[in-house]
């Protein structure tokens, strides 16, 4: 059963259009993360769904049935906000048990709950403090409690874990994860940062300028980005994207980046049946930075390409070192062994996994193949 | 700064004390002139307020004297019972009257600025021209009285101003016109910092508009409102114009207040020492809200910066 399905929704503010025809169908039990960058429209959307605002046009379902002129607390939700959200003159039980008590449910129904959602969440100790004797982390836990306790049809989080510091949210992160596999609850949570896309989501939702770019699994979304967007969002660093030319010969295609140039890089492709429309023409090459790695490199599989390529920068990070180097004159950055550190200034040989690379339309900026 | 004068060429950079001395002269001068004001006229009532002193100043020590007298006088009496009543009456029914006009306000209704500024306008009026204006609306044969009679309805009686026992509530009623927008103004700020997440979340857990306001509103609120309550206090125990020009403390002694008699006794009965003994017990009971409210302020900061 889909438990949210969004159609052909839209939203504008006076002369300004947020949301454009965006269409979702959620599964039941799903992890839903939408993410784009800030001022996509992300939280109006889930604003909309939350009943707190309303579309321009368009139709939500929520259990398979149109909530669009129901009120919030009718739409059988839980929400989550990134600053909390808390109510500042209650304290954390009263905070927990302030929906019950406005749904009516016998106080001995509250209690049970409250001790139910504590003990999930490991906030036995803070029931009787205010919010503002709690940590961030606390906080956060708190909030997500008020959430849990009204075991919901669909939770919504926006961005719930912005405020918290870099170890934490790595933390909460997993725990969040955990929760879910735990309960099989079903979520659409929104976020700004791709790796919380990643490591969180059954399904991503990539949204740009108002639009969702692409709805699919993260392995599809990393491996097979819809557009360029997509491509240069995800993934940290992104996709190198570098324009190329298209040419085949009779072993097949090859992808030319910087044709004409002394040092232009020839990639052999296989099993890129889809861009044959485009031999002779420009393309824009998208290569992961993981996919380009030292000469010694034997990717799996097949020997790799080795390029010989100038060196521009190199960032040790510890787990790898960080190189920017240029193809066929065009930048792109490689990931490879921490233990090596090539010369900035210099050339060092590379090798490049070719059966990862994706192929953009320059016009259109989708995906080819 | 010393990055602009440094590209400006051919023009040597002042000294840091002459390009600082406007700065100097319009803050520090003011505030220690009014300072000095302050804590020396403050000194020197509290030193007449031990002496002798009738129409001039005089040396000699008396003691308590002044203040046993002032304290037994029947005009201090009433002026004292008249301030707990005008005091208590205006603060909660100002404060009460602001925070309806401003909840009202804060329905986010159409002209809403207009409003705001009709509500705050009566506090840029003088308190003279507020006790005279509504000495003319409350006189029974001059105002709402007769304006009421002249509709035809002629049992309609409005006479607190001439009612020995009603009058002090006219001053209540003219207090409240006056400051009740500036009440206003600062819950309604109080209202609108509400984090509208906040608002969003009890929706969400199915708080109807009044339950908001109880609840989540309102709580957040009580820093205001300590605050409004101390500045209107203190306007109510200073109070001298607002009844000098509305009720001149009549009828007879009825809506006497602590600032009429002072000035009852300084300037047309000649007792400067009693005077001055009368506006120290003032200053006692503007301190006794003060320090207060001074502490809770002390306590409140300390617990921000530990929390
Ligand atoms: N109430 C509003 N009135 C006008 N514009 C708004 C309003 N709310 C949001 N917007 C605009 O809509 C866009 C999307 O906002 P938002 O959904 O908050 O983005 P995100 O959550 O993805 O960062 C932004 O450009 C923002 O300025
Ligand atoms: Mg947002």
């Amino acid at each position: 059963m889909a438990a949210l399905s969004i159609r052909a929704l839209s939203k504008r503010y006076a002369n300004l259009e947020v949301l454009k025809d965006i269409a979702l169908d959620i599964e039941s039990g799903e992890f839903t993360v939408l993410v784009g960058p800030s001022g996509c429209g992300k939280s109006t959307l889930l604003n909309i769904v939350a009943g707190l605002d309303r579309p321009s046009a368009g139709t939500i379902e929520i259990g398979g049935r149109v909530v669009n002129d129901v009120a919030p607390k009718d739409r059988d939700i839980a929400m989550v906000f990134q600053s909390y959200a808390l109510y500042p003159s209650m304290t954390v039980r009263q905070n927990i048990t302030f929906g019950m008590e406005c749904r009516h449910v016998p106080k001995t129904a509250q209690d049970a709950a409250v001790a139910n959602v504590a003990k999930l969440l490991q906030i036995e100790p803070l029931l009787g403090r205010k919010p503002s004797q709690l940590s961030g982390g606390q906080r956060q836990r708190v909030a997500m409690g008020r959430a849990l306790v009204r075991d919901p049809l669909l939770f919504l989080f926006d961005e719930p874990l912005s405020n918290l510091d870099a170890k934490l949210r790595v933390e909460m992160r997993m725990e969040i994860k955990r929760l879910h596999q735990r309960i099989g609850a079903t979520i659409v949570y929104v976020t700004h940062d791709q790796i919380e896309a990643m490591t969180m989501a059954t399904r991503i939702a990539v949204m740009h300028q108002g639009r969702v770019q692409q709805f699919a699994d993260p392995d599809t979304v990393y491996r097979y980005p819809a557009n360029l967007f997509v491509a240069r969002f995800m993934g940290s660093p992104p996709m190198n994207t570098m324009p190329a030319r298209l040419e085949s010969d009779k072993d097949g295609l090859v992808a030319v980046i910087g044709a004409g140039r002394p040092d232009e890089v020839r990639l052999r492709l296989r099993d890129y049946d889809g861009a044959a429309p485009f031999v002779g023409r420009d393309v824009v090459v998208g290569i992961r930075p993981e996919c380009i790695a030292e000469g010694s490199r034997a990717f799996s599989g097949e020997a790799p390409v080795l390029v010989e390529a100038p060196v521009d920068m190199v960032e040790p990070t510890g787990a790898e070192t960080m190189v920017s180097l240029r193809l066929g004159g065009e930048p792109a950055m490689a990931r490879i062994s921490p233990d090596i550190r090539p010369a900035p200034g210099a050339s060092a040989s590379f090798a490049l996994d070719t059966r990862r690379i994706c192929l953009f339309d320059p016009e259109t900026e989708r995906l080819i193949a | 700064m010393s990055n602009a004068a440094a590209i400006r060429p051919g023009r040597p950079a002042l000294p840091e004390w002459v390009r600082r001395l406007p700065e100097y002269l319009t803050i520090w001068v003011p505030l220690l002139l009014s300072a000095a004001h302050l804590v020396s006229f403050s000194l020197w009532t509290i030193w007449i307020s031990f002496t002798p002193s009738t129409l001039i100043p005089v040396t000699g020590w008396v003691g308590l004297r002044n203040y046993t007298a002032v304290a037994a006088s029947r005009n201090w009496q009433i002026a004292f019972d008249n301030l707990l009543l005008f005091g208590c009456a205006f603060v909660v029914l100002s404060a009460a009257t602001g925070l309806i006009l401003a909840i009202l306000l804060d329905q986010r209704i159409r002209g809403e600025n207009v409003l705001r500024s009709i509500f705050l306008y009566p506090l840029a009026v003088s308190f003279v021209v507020t006790g005279t204006v509504w000495s003319w609306l409350l006189n029974p044969g001059l105002g709402i009285q007769k304006l009421v009679h002249d509709l035809g309805w002629t049992s309609f009686r409005f006479d607190w101003l001439i009612d020995r026992d009603m009058a002090i509530w006219t001053i209540v009623i003219a207090a409240i016109w006056q400051s009740s927008g500036f009440a206003m103004a600062l819950f309604l700020a109080g209202l609108r910092s509400v984090d509208a997440d906040i608002i969003k979340a009890a929706q969400i857990d199915g708080a109807g508009p009044v339950r908001i306001y109880r609840r989540i509103i309102l709580p957040s609120l009580w820093p205001i409102t300590i605050t409004v309550v101390v500045i209107q206090l203190q306007f109510a125990i200073s109070t001298f114009d607002l009844v000098r020009a509305l009720t001149n403390g009549g009828p007879g002694i009825a809506t006497q207040l602590p600032a009429l008699v002072v000035y009852d006794l300084m300037f047309q009965r000649s007792l400067l020492g009693r005077g001055a003994a009368a506006a120290v017990l003032m200053l006692l009971i503007l301190l006794a809200v003060l320090l207060p409210y001074a502490a809770w302020r002390y306590l409140q900061r300390r617990r921000a910066a530990h929390a």
